[in-house]
């Protein structure tokens, strides 16, 4: 088929053979969901372990002599204030303070940085942070890797009998234990977990280590996007994008004190009078009344039917045991318990604003 | 005797003496994965062949069931309201959606039979 650009992730011959269902995201043919079935595979992972192949996200190694003054200009960040191995979210900010994408940088070295990106956006990363590059003393170099992520309370464990120790890790941050692996303790499931970065014939290896263990399993990107919907992690491009910044995002913990007041990066100005205005609408958790699902593009109205915002990702919480949402609501509102309507096919859902996240997170923080 | 059609859209249709039973097929069941909710229509509603009737939810999408034919809902399956996770288990029995009387069952011509929606999903 020609015109057809669909990537293809390295390990898709195992998926295959796995029986999984594949889906288009992000520009890459994926697999959203295996045999056991999204709500199966959802439940594994919060009680044992589960394995995802997430190839289509990128790594960039950012190196040399101003790999810090470029990661401070890139980022609301402090790069320099990070120990190594340890890891920090933070974003690209257009300059009007708008979320371009959200990123792990993890501290490898004096001048060593590895920065992890989204699929959809890495294209449009690489050229922003290579053009950024320029006016620095540093090199960006986008990594060929296999990317996997082990989630879930027997994660360590696994690793363990499949010769990885992980002992000492802990949650945000990232080592490399191996020539060319990149382990960070961290993931999108609200669970402990770990990314693996890795050449393929490791990849290879390493998966058919795990996947002996019968307390490992492979997760689609469909229990993907609930688990991390019910642990109130964000999805670029739903939940923040280039219109929202990081005050109506309710992401500034990301960004040190020191850095909102007096930072250099790309969007400092306009974040700063974001924040002096304060933000018109807020990122904030819905949990709607009942079994039914509110969807992201929903349309949000408050007790008078006045708009109060809209949902921008929704769906079933398997944990949760009902139906889970977020989304922005105007600022007045964005307290939890408030009670707003979500417009659903014409009928209108009630929908209370909830705390974050839907699931407690069970990370290993020391 | 009751006869069974199916649909391109991947809905079976039981229809004796004038009224048809109507769910997904278990090819479309397994499409969707884990239902979570069923929106059912009231009993008494007209639709016409191509209207939404059903609404079925899975943990990640929603998805339109529609009329295969013209008529007037009869009743709906309730159990689906605590229980839509039958769809999944038993489409083609306990998980069906809705009952309808036939406005013109005529339009059952062109329906498939088994072995032509067989040979339509391959």
């Amino acid at each position: 088929m020609t015109g057809d650009d669909t990537r293809h992730l390295p390990l898709e011959d195992i998926h295959r053979a796995a029986g999984a269902r594949f889906g288009a995201f992000a520009g890459w043919s994926m697999p959203l969901t295996y045999p056991a079935g999204v709500m199966k595979e959802h439940l594994h992972t919060r009680e044992q372990a589960g394995l995802f192949d997430i190839s289509h996200m990128k790594l960039f190694e950012v190196s040399g002599p101003e790999a810090v003054s470029l990661l401070n200009r890139a980022c609301p960040l402090d790069a320099g204030t990070l120990e190594i191995s340890q890891s920090k979210l933070s974003f690209f900010l257009n300059e009007a303070g708008g979320i371009l994408d959200d990123l792990i940088v993890t501290r490898l070295g004096d001048a060593r940085f590895m920065v992890v990106a989204n699929a959809g956006n890495a294209v449009a990363d690489e050229k922003h942070l290579r053009a950024l590059a320029a006016d620095f003393d540093a090199k960006v170099e986008p990594l060929d890797r296999v990317f996997l992520a082990i989630q879930g309370p027997e994660a360590w464990a696994a690793l363990s009998r499949a010769g990885i120790e992980t002992g000492s890790l802990l949650f945000m941050h990232g080592v490399e234990p191996r020539k060319n692996w990149f382990m960070s303790r961290s993931g999108y499931t609200g669970e402990d977990g770990f990314e693996i970065g890795l050449p393929e014939v490791d990849a290879r290896d390493l998966v058919g280590k795990l996947l002996g263990d019968e307390r490992v399993l492979w997760i689609g990107l469909a229990a993907r996007d609930s688990l991390r919907l019910e642990a109130g992690l964000c999805l670029h491009g739903q939940d923040i994008t280039p219109e929202t910044d990081p005050a109506s995002a309710a992401l500034m913990w990301a960004i040190p004190k020191e850095i909102r007041a007096s930072g250099a990066f790309i969007g400092a100005d306009a974040l700063r009078a974001a924040v002096e205005r304060g933000p018109a609408q807020k990122r904030v958790g819905l949990k709607p009344e009942g079994r039914q699902p509110v969807r992201g593009s929903a349309a949000l109205f408050d007790a008078d039917g006045n708009p109060a915002g809209h949902v921008t990702s929704g769906g079933f919480g398997p944990s949760a045991g009902h139906p889970v949402a977020m989304g922005y609501v105007s600022t007045p509102l964005a307290k939890p318990g408030t009670r707003v309507f979500a417009d659903v096919r014409g009928t209108k859902i009630p929908v209370d604003i909830s705390s974050l996240p839907f699931t407690p997170h069970r990370y290993r923080k020391g | 005797m009751a006869t069974t059609y199916f649909t391109s859209d991947h809905e079976w249709l039981r229809v004796e003496g004038g009224i048809a039973t109507v769910g997904i097929t278990d090819y479309a069941q397994e499409q969707l994965g884990d239902l979570v909710f069923v929106e059912l229509p009231e009993t008494g509603k007209k639709l016409t062949k191509g209207d939404t009737a059903v609404v079925v939810e899975s943990v990640k999408a929603a998805s339109d069931v529609y009329a295969p034919v013209d008529g007037e809902i009869t009743e709906a399956n309730g159990t689906l309201s605590s229980d839509p996770s039958l769809v999944n288990s038993a489409a083609t029995g306990a998980g069906w959606l809705w009952k309808m009387k036939l406005a013109d069952e005529s339009q059952l011509a062109g329906l498939m039979d088994e072995a032509a929606y067989k040979a339509h999903i391959g």
